[in-house]
């Protein structure tokens, strides 16, 4: 499946050629009111290189049919590189054994699947969930439904001012009674970058588990599951270059095994009887119906691309990314959010710019073609917590340049016209 | 599209310097709402007598098309009949929608609001206070009619 033009990215010197890379992108080519297009919003969702659009288009023109029942050879391919795609995501992460990576639509069915499929049964009255308060809804809000299923409580880490994590009071709300550490691996709005590996041993030490969204962690940073220890890590394929609605969960073999399934249907069942049924092993316990088989197939090509570049590479780019960005807006007079040192944070960089509203500076920014996202993020707790109705938010990724950056801030300079701030 | 539709003198300058932005005392209706997806935050106050909005005034916070849409209501409401207040409402929902051009002269700085119509996203900011404005004068229906005022 890896085409020609994957060769010419292995071939590539680093630091990153971004003016190579951006050719991948064919979106990158658009103008908008006049402007090539800066696209500073890959903390949302990222552009997708001509190799995973034209993987998908392959498989729908050559490859098309369902997984599995079928015994046509056609079918046998579409399996194949359903499961070479699973193969890929795993290796990706430093999942050892595939079957360890369970396919869905991302980071929020990933949370939902373990909220529900693993912690209902194992949580009761009185027991705990440790959350933080920089995470996103989605990592906030299926817990509260167990919560509330079990009787269990709901305790947060707060935010310190230096914008990491405040882990002095780890020892007082991480105890016997914490079942579930949830976590992100990212922060998406101020990038911040919890230290999971200290995490994972601190809830394994209590006999809880670790639960690391990775909707940002995994497109921005090598990752490897095993040296980290984490027991689940959710994976959003459409912020890593993917297709929407591809993605996955990361889950340790055994606790896949132990835990009930999640939803019912085709294709998680060995038999089914009258009134019960009995369950495949996982992954496939946990893949329910028809899959996002071009979706994920794409997913596969996403890490080809990324794998291609380079991990350390990325996040070396985006470092000196952010760290220009935050002095750029520093110097505009903007306030930016969340750790100062590129070390411990990735490149979500929110900040507010003398009292223009978000919602109105991203407005008169896209007059430029300049694409950032205004907002809560949904991370309401974090919004209560920095003391701001909404932040406006820059993200880079390996196809972002220094001078995007410069676009941005002469932007602001137009806002301050208008209003006069 | 140019920014300068949106952005109107008229508009940045009722963000601004507000009209009526402050706590009503005695007001006999109140009502807030805010638009989750903005942060936006309205709160209207209102006065009535003889079926008359005798007095009105916002308070709340986001941004600059919410907080001009709620300054022009004040000045709008103030001293209309209620029925009228709500006709306005109704009114100012059409132009959003693009199906009514205003009349300027009962419009007055609300017709600068028409270039919203043109940015979907931001229509809800402009409408978020004629929607408090309503649930407020609902209410007052409700206590006319024996409801206990909350």
């Amino acid at each position: 499946m890896v085409s020609k033009e994957m060769a010419s990215v292995i071939e590539q010197t680093r630091p990153l050629d971004v003016e190579r890379i951006r050719k991948d992108f064919p979106l990158l080519e658009r103008r908008f009111h006049g402007k090539p297009i800066v696209y500073l919003d890959s903390a949302n969702t990222s552009q997708k290189p001509r190799q995973v659009i034209g993987t998908i288009t392959e498989y729908y023109e050559r490859h098309n049919a369902n997984l599995y029942r079928a015994v046509y050879e056609l079918a046998e391919e579409a399996t194949e590189m359903f499961e070479a795609a699973r193969g890929k995501l795993a290796r990706f992460v430093g999942a050892l054994d595939p079957s360890c990576i369970v396919f869905n639509r991302g980071t929020t069915e990933s949370i939902n699947l373990v909220a529900h499929a693993y912690a209902r049964s194992v949580l009761h009255e009185g027991d705990e969930i440790l959350l933080s308060e920089v995470e996103h809804h989605s990592n906030i809000v299926p817990w509260q439904f167990a919560a509330q299923a079990t009787g269990a409580r709901l305790r947060y880490l707060t935010l310190g001012e230096d914008g990491a994590l405040d882990l002095s009071s780890l020892d007082s709300v991480l105890t016997e009674r914490t079942k579930v550490v949830a976590i992100t691996g990212q922060s998406n709005v101020i990038g911040t970058l919890p230290p999971l590996r200290r995490l994972a041993d601190a809830a394994h030490t209590v006999g809880a588990v670790i639960v690391v969204d990775g909707a940002q962690l995994v497109p921005h940073n090598a990752v490897d599951v095993e040296a980290l220890d984490v027991d689940f890590l959710t994976i959003s394929g459409h912020k890593m270059l993917g297709p929407t609605a591809s993605g996955g969960l990361y889950g340790k073999r055994d606790l896949l095994d132990r835990m009930d399934p999640f939803l019912g249907g085709g294709e998680m069942i060995m038999e089914v009887y009258r009134d019960h049924s009995t369950f495949k092993a996982p992954p496939h316990k946990f893949e329910a119906g028809t899959m996002n088989i071009a979706e994920e197939i794409g997913l596969g090509a996403a890490v080809d691309y990324l794998e291609a570049v380079g991990m350390e590479a990325i996040r070396e780019h985006e470092k000196e990314l952010t760290a220009y960005a935050i002095r750029r807006l520093e110097d505009a007079g903007a306030t930016v959010f969340g750790p100062k040192d590129v070390e411990i944070r990735g490149g979500a960089v929110s900040f507010w710019y003398r009292d223009i509203h978000p919602h109105d500076l991203a407005q008169i920014l896209d007059q430029d073609a300049v694409c950032v996202r205004p907002g809560h993020h949904c991370a309401q707790l974090l919004m209560r917590r920095l003391g701001v109705p909404a932040t406006t938010r820059a993200s880079f990724y390996l196809y972002n340049t220094p001078s995007e950056v410069d676009a941005l801030v002469d932007s602001l300079a137009r806002a301050q016209e208008i209003f006069g701030a | 599209m140019a920014l300068e539709d949106l952005y109107k003198e008229v508009i940045l300058e009722h963000y601004k310097n507000p009209r009526n932005k402050r706590e009503l005392p005695g007001a006999q209706v109140s009502c807030s709402r805010n638009n989750p997806l903005c942060g936006d935050e309205i709160t209207i106050q209102a006065r009535l007598g003889d079926g008359i909005v005798a007095e009105v005034t916002f308070q709340g916070s986001g941004c600059s098309i919410s907080q001009a849409s709620a300054s022009m209501l004040t000045e709008a409401v103030t001293g209309v009949s209620k029925d009228r207040a709500l006709e306005l409402a109704g009114e100012f929902r059409s132009m959003m929608e693009g199906s009514l051009d205003p009349d300027e002269d009962e419009f007055g700085d609300m017709v600068a609001l028409k270039g919203v119509v043109k940015y979907p996203v931001r229509i809800k900011c402009a409408v978020l206070a004629w929607d408090v404005l309503q649930e407020a004068l609902g209410d007052a229906a409700g206590q006319a009619s024996g409801a206990s005022p909350h």
